[in-house]
């Protein structure tokens, strides 16, 4: 019995494996890993054996085919995959497949008293579940950032060559397009400043990026209605958008929607910027500043420069 | 063409409350209402037959109160309904759930597309069409921000991480959609009049062909326990005479903070 550890996405795959090396030492088994390349840089960030196979573009068939191979070459008790909206659909095909139970997008994995329970957000993110899963494999799946992965280790690790046949692609690709760039990376961002609806029009939003770079550098995100109803940028920050875990999340004129603070739960710290006293934003916030965001962006960006 | 759209009956989330002592929310004998993404499911189901003609037909696992909330669907434009009834089901995980789907659409039988929302907004699981699509052994379009169908095929839209997929698959396919799709129609007085004629068929797990034992035993998912708890963030309220006092006090504690 083992871990087994997969995401297309290489990072993601290295915090799941400092959870699987976690894991394992508990419960006294072996973590496996699938890729395609590079295997000695998996053993460095936690797998004891590497399943190294041709896998090649995301394909939908051929992934899970290849993940059915490797959960029986590893004889996989616990299988951790990424929640990429790639994982997010291959997740529950494996389990599936396997007749499995599976707990997706889990912001805490643990082992305790001889069973892995897990915490994810339910109600729309209002409320934690504790989960546990009887199944033998269960699969879990966890957002980028919901663990640090380890630094490389010197260890040593088997490498083993896993063949596999997959079924032609059912759904045939016509045409990609890439998002545009700067708000597509929010789930991996250190800092994020966001905009909320205290901003009065489009081009206002441009003060954003000055504050941004008097942070260092930062990323921009915002609430669901500056991005769905108004359409002033691409992607929003909240349970239906995209879920961050930044060390820094900077609100500025955003009210504190529970969907919105459901998906900045794991923030390290947040600062909030918005003129009503009331606004529920405040309450969920480690510093915050009534006041109009014309009047104090301008100040703090200033402040920032000369504190830098 | 034959849709078959699977709603879920779900808690309306703004009627959710906590109690303050234990911290578990209430989520019994409230006001429910049909998962959002599931909404936009079934308007998207309706305009595409608005083109391509043919039923829409929806399909839920629920309780004695389900009919009355499957109302709006009809009343939406969806030409009948099928409900799953059983007491012993209500908790049963994803896996157990998607077993009994499968067994009400094959006994359903003729379709040429299941369309769902991407997650039901209560459980935030995203399984049902990934697992259907696998049970069914059928191509399995998900995150569809655009959704078109024409004879024998759908071509799709879809909303990945960092990129957008323009797909085609063949009929009959699983598609699972993305809030961005639609806004769903309200329906007017006289089609929610019009939708009690409509027909309804419920469903016990022995109709088909199912024990709640097989059920139960197929369903590995426990909730231990859930609970709304506090944010616990320092909430320090800055406070000084001008805005570039309170700048500056704000940026010397993020600095302190060590985050920038």
């Amino acid at each position: 019995m083992s871990i087994l550890v997969f995401s297309e996405d290489r990072e993601l795959a290295y915090q799941l494996l400092a959870k699987a090396s976690e894991l394992a030492e508990k419960m006294s088994k072996e973590v496996y890993c699938l890729t395609s390349e590079t295997p000695e840089d998996y053993i460095k960030q936690g797998a004891d054996k590497v399943l190294q196979s041709e896998l090649g573009d995301f394909a939908l068939e051929s992934y899970r085919a290849a993940l059915l191979k490797a959960v029986e070459a590893s004889d996989a008790e616990l299988i951790l995959m990424g929640a990429t909206k790639r994982g997010k659909e291959l997740a529950p095909r494996i389990a599936a497949a396997l007749n499995a139970g599976c707990m997706t997008e889990c912001n805490k994995v643990d082992y305790i008293d001889g069973e892995v329970v897990i915490e994810r957000l339910t109600y729309g993110g209002s409320t934690i579940a504790k989960e546990t899963s009887t199944s033998k494999p269960t699969i879990i799946t966890a957002a980028p950032r919901s663990f640090d992965k380890l630094e490389p280790q010197e260890k040593t690790g088997e490498v083993i060559k896993l063949e596999f046949e997959a079924s032609e692609p059912k759904v045939k690709v016509l045409e990609t397009r890439e998002k545009p760039k700067g708000t597509q990376d929010l789930e991996n961002a250190d800092i994020i400043v966001s905009a909320g609806r205290g901003f009065k029009a489009k081009e206002d939003l441009a003060i954003l990026e000055e504050l941004a770079e008097a942070l260092g550098g930062a990323a921009i995100g915002c609430t669901r209605p500056i991005s769905a109803d108004l359409g002033w940028m691409d992607d929003w920050v909240g349970i239906s958008g995209k879920k961050v875990k930044p060390s820094l999340y900077m609100t500025c004129g955003v009210s504190g929607q529970i969907q919105h603070v459901a998906g900045i739960r794991d923030s390290k710290i947040i600062v909030s910027i918005n003129n009503d006293e009331g606004a529920g934003i405040h309450g969920v916030s480690d510093y915050s500043i009534v006041g109009d965001i014309y009047e104090v962006l301008p100040a703090l960006i200033k402040a920032l420069k000369e504190k830098a | 063409m034959r849709q078959l759209v699977l709603l879920k009956d779900i808690p309306d989330l703004k009627e959710i409350t906590i109690d303050r002592e234990t911290r578990h929310p209430k989520t019994e004998g409230i006001k429910t209402k049909i998962s959002d993404l599931d909404k936009r499911a079934l308007e998207a189901a309706i305009q595409a037959k608005g083109k391509v003609g043919g039923e829409v037909i929806v399909l839920s696992m629920g309780d004695d109160k389900t009919k009355t909330a499957l109302l709006e669907a009809l009343a939406m434009g969806a030409d009948g309904a099928y409900i799953i009834n059983e007491a012993g089901v209500k908790g049963i995980d994803t896996n157990a759930t998607s077993h009994v789907l499968e067994a009400a659409i094959r006994e359903i039988g003729e379709y040429d597309v299941i369309i769902s929302g991407e997650m039901t907004l209560d459980s935030l699981s995203s399984q049902i069409g990934p697992r259907l699509a696998e049970l069914l052994d059928h191509p399995q379009v998900t995150y569809v921000k655009e959704y078109e169908l024409s004879e024998g095929s759908v071509k799709a839209v879809r909303d990945l991480d960092n990129l957008e997929e323009v797909v085609e698959a063949p009929l009959p396919a699983i598609v699972t959609v993305v809030r961005e799709i639609n806004e769903p129609r309200i329906p007017s007085l006289m089609n929610i009049m019009k939708a009690k004629r409509k027909p309804q068929t419920v469903w016990s797990l022995a109709d088909l062909g199912l024990s709640l034992e097989e059920v139960q035993a197929m369903s590995y998912v426990k909730i231990k326990d859930v609970t709304a708890p506090e944010m616990t963030r320092k909430q320090v309220k800055i406070e000084a005479d001008t805005i570039e006092e309170a700048a500056s006090k704000l940026a010397a504690a993020i600095k302190e903070e060590g985050v920038i």
